[in-house]
């Protein structure tokens, strides 16, 4: 049986505790959040640092707690954020052992002494920031615009609402990768399959009736790869943050490559 | 085209030297840089490509994380598919709205425009939300009337209530269609001007390893969005500071309009995520702690679909005369639990979510808590409608700065004036977008390269960001921060007096001094967010000091800018836009006024002369 074992300077180490709280404050009162922290600048493994949150003087929200960690505690805490209301898809990590985004995540919803680390099985940047290129490769790979050839009309083309409502639970997607960093396939095949989120994207333009290339889309999949490395695992579908159904958009583009075998 | 576009290595020894030490810096050369990559950005971004010009986007974030994606109810455009609708019709109500301080030949072309950009949309993949016959669906919004307020218009085109999500995700498919060079995650530090007050390039940090980039180019376009975050509360993401704005400061050229900022009726409390306008445009309606549908009182005629600052001085008003729901009667109820649930669930699914993840609230069951909440910029560099940034000069109130163009929430062409109308701002990005795109392959010149920039261009802005980064003072960012938006917050609100206004700017001075005992703790240049937030609060502060500035010397009262001391709209002082200045060594602002456009772009609609304005 192989052994695997990680390199020596991807150990995570003990890091720093930062600020205890106070003797004698109230139950409850401070959250305990045990964070990962990787400097590229300096050269040493990563640590996870442990911070106490004020829940009295913090927003109810993961990222409230992160946000008020870098305002007040260690202004050298580093993770992407942006809208705040899961529409950007910027704070996507692994907290408590999920994929999930920080801002729609209630504190009170996460486990007591929850860690929080990077998407896993990405190149991490610095701290929570992981590196998303070869994500955003992938999704360009699928070319995800509109492919017509019929000459275009003046005005909309004509989309009734049954074939729009096909649309629904794809076209959401914000590409926080929360589902293709929780899938085992991609952590392994990462370089060759696209992952569920990609696939997602591709079921989207498939099903758009006003695309008129779903043909050559289906070839581009047609891959021992690029599509078949789903194993139907669903953690896509357990991970995603906008409830949405990757796993079944991944069998519903295989079936309709069975289909036009056929 | 292009001769030299190939990145180069400046050799160590020739690194601008900053404080003794050295920043080595990559050079390129581009026809035209994009700065930001939200709608306005990629639209110009799309338009630039398509042109052949050579074209770069740097933007700090990735471009479908940009603050466009938040964008709910809907675009704006005279299409009639759901009743007779006309552009001009569509340009009274925006003229209307913006309380007649909108430039109309801008206001012109951008509803003349707007059918033409919504179809392009339509055909580059947006899944708009359709009609039994297929067609793109329109809903009613705020100030929008057919045949010169008559009648309730359905002009606003959506995609559910994420609109400004699905065009954002087209068209950023747009660009990777047309192979457009992204420089994602680079922050701009500042403009490259020479002296002839042209510009040149700008310079900007890659968050990701930490290097500094020049960006020489014959046209820059800032497609930067608003700086809501000057606020304490607003519907804005946390990116929205202003950084073009702020650079178009530091080059000593002027902001425009900067004392008009719309509150959006409907933030929910506590969060100040935005509930669309959308949700009474499907028939929602806003309740005091009487159970009184209260707008009936302020706009009987829209009532709860008036213009955006009628709504959010009317809620104020009842809050203040403690008519607010809640324990602490603090905000006002928004229902939609009259509705149908499978209306609901298709047409507005996504605030849905977010009233139940931010309110706790089932909307099909409850009303859901609301507040005015700062939501929108309607100033910002002044432009011309092609979107070239203008600055008066010898007597022209209209003079163009060669080099450089604004679009988006950044600008102020001016079309939205001092209010803006729900749904035309989505409209604003693309038309703007596209505009200022039009106007590069115009005017730049096929044949000719880049031309070299001058000795020692850009070493402000490296001096900036080293300034920055070795702060030693005793303040951290975050407290001189939290200090201007509350101040901004309770100085420079829904409603102004001239006592309040004074404190205001005095206080956001105060802050502004302090700036000089800043302290940043992360030294490193990867990815260092104290370093990147403390240049935004840089931005963010100067923005801060032109509007509680611009607010205080405009004694009058027209759209967003009401003052309790000058109740009136005062056309004969006051038809005028504000300028402001501010000399970020001095910490100082200068204020000065251009006129309002009194003409159209065409013959096809006279000018609309201002009245009194009432919904």
């Amino acid at each position: 049986m192989v052994q695997f074992t990680l390199p020596k300077n991807s150990k995570v180490k003990k890091g720093k505790a930062w600020n205890p709280p106070p003797e004698g404050t109230e139950e409850g009162r401070w959250r305990e959040y045990r964070i990962y922290r990787f400097d590229p600048e300096v050269g040493e493994n990563p640590r996870v640092d442990t911070y106490w949150v004020d829940m009295g003087d913090c927003g109810p929200m993961v990222l409230d707690a992160l946000i008020w960690i870098k305002n007040t505690i260690d202004p050298t805490l580093t993770f992407r954020r942006s809208c705040r209301e899961g529409v950007c898809g910027s704070c996507s990590m692994n907290i408590g052992g999920t994929n999930t985004l920080a801002c729609t995540l209630h504190a009170d919803d996460a486990p007591e002494k929850v860690a929080i680390y990077p998407l896993p099985h990405l190149p991490v940047i610095k701290d929570l920031v992981p590196d998303l290129t070869h994500f955003y490769a992938q999704l360009r790979s699928i070319d995800p615009w509109l492919k017509t050839d019929s000459p275009t009309p003046p005005t909309e083309w004509r989309q009734s609402r049954e074939e729009r409502q096909k649309l629904d639970g794809l076209y959401e997607c914000i590409l926080c990768a929360c589902c293709s960093t929780a899938c085992p396939s991609y952590w392994w095949n990462s370089d060759r399959y696209l992952g569920p989120a990609i696939l997602l994207q591709a079921e989207r333009w498939v099903q758009d009736s006003r695309d008129e290339r779903t043909g050559e889309r289906l070839d581009e999949l047609e891959d021992p790869f690029r599509l078949y490395r789903c194993h139907t695992i669903l953690n896509c579908t357990k991970a995603c943050p906008k409830g949405l159904n990757p796993a079944k958009a991944i069998a519903s583009l295989k079936r309709q490559m069975l289909e036009r075998g056929e | 085209m292009l001769q030299d576009a190939t990145p180069q290595d400046t050799t160590p020894d020739q690194a601008p030297r900053v404080n003794g030490r050295a920043y080595p810096i990559i050079d390129h050369a581009y026809d035209v840089v994009v700065v930001g990559a939200g709608g306005a950005g990629l639209r110009a971004v799309v338009g630039c490509t398509e042109a052949g010009l050579k074209t770069a986007c740097i933007t700090k974030v990735f471009p479908t994380r940009s603050h466009t994606v938040a964008a709910q109810g809907g675009i704006a455009a005279a299409l009639g598919n759901m009743g007779p609708d006309d552009w001009r019709w569509h340009m009274y109500d925006t003229v209307k709205g913006s309380d007649w301080l909108g430039d109309q030949d801008a206001i012109e072309y951008l509803c003349r425009n707007a059918p033409q950009a919504v179809y392009e949309l339509e055909h580059w993949g947006v899944p708009f939300s359709r009609t039994d016959e297929g067609n793109i669906l329109q809903r009613a919004f705020g100030g929008m009337t057919t045949h010169f307020g008559k009648g309730q218009a359905m002009r606003t085109c959506a995609a559910a209530d994420r609109t400004g999500h699905a065009m954002l995700h087209t068209m950023y498919g747009q660009a990777l269609r047309h192979s457009a060079e992204f420089f994602i995650e680079y922050f701009a530090i500042d403009l490259i001007m020479d002296e002839e007050g042209r510009c040149r390039g700008v310079v900007a940090l890659s968050m990701q390893d930490g290097t500094l980039h020049r960006f020489r180019a014959h046209e820059v376009i800032l497609a930067t969005g608003g700086y809501g975050r000057a606020y304490f509360s607003c519907t804005s993401a946390h990116i929205c500071t202003g950084d073009g704005n702020a650079m178009v400061l530091r080059a000593g050229l002027p902001l425009q309009d900067m004392e008009f900022v719309q509150f959006h009726p409907t933030g929910v409390y506590g969060a100040g995520v935005l509930i669309t306008e959308g949700a009474r445009g499907e028939g929602g309606f806003l309740t005091n702690s009487e159970g009184e549908r209260f707008m009936e009182r302020y706009a009987p005629h829209a009532k709860d679909l008036a213009s955006r600052d009628v709504v959010s001085r009317a809620m104020t008003i009842e809050i203040r005369e403690g008519r607010g729901t809640g324990a602490a009667k603090e905000h006002l109820y928004l229902h939609l639990s009259h509705l149908d649930p499978v209306m609901l669930a298709e047409r507005l699914p996504g605030i849905t979510d977010l009233a139940r993840i931010f309110a706790g609230v089932d909307l099909t069951r409850e009303p859901i808590p609301v507040l005015p909440t700062a939501h929108y910029n309607m100033g910002g560099i002044p432009t011309n409608m092609h979107g070239e940034v203008v600055c008066p000069k010898n007597g022209d109130p209209d003079a163009v700065v060669p080099g450089l163009f604004a679009v988006g929430e950044a600008a102020c062409a001016s079309v939205h004036g001092a209010n803006r109308l729900g749904s035309n701002s989505l409209v604003d990005l693309v038309v703007f977008g596209r505009a200022a795109a039009l106007r590069c392959a115009e005017i730049i010149s096929q044949d000719s390269g880049v031309s070299e920039l001058p000795k020692g261009a850009g070493e402000a802005a490296l001096a900036r960001l080293d300034h920055f980064r070795y702060a030693q003072g005793g303040t951290p960012t975050a407290a001189l921060r939290l200090r201007m938006q509350k101040t901004m917050q309770r100085d420079c609100s829904v409603f102004r007096t001239a006592e309040v206004l004074k404190e205001g700017v005095q206080k956001i001075h105060a802050v502004w001094e302090e700036i000089q005992d800043i302290s940043v703790s992360d030294r490193s240049l990867i990815w260092n967010t104290d370093l990147i937030e403390t240049l935004e609060f840089d931005n963010l502060i100067a923005q801060a000091a032109v509007t509680v500035a611009g607010a205080l010397a405009r004694e009058e009262s027209r759209g967003a800018h009401a003052r309790e001391d000058f109740p009136k709209r005062d056309d004969v002082d006051w038809m005028k836009h504000t300028i402001a200045w501010a000399d970020y060594a001095k910490r100082e602002v200068r204020l000065d006024y251009r006129p309002v456009h009194s003409f159209t772009l065409s013959n096809e609609i006279a000018y609309i002369e201002p009245k009194e304005r009432v919904y």
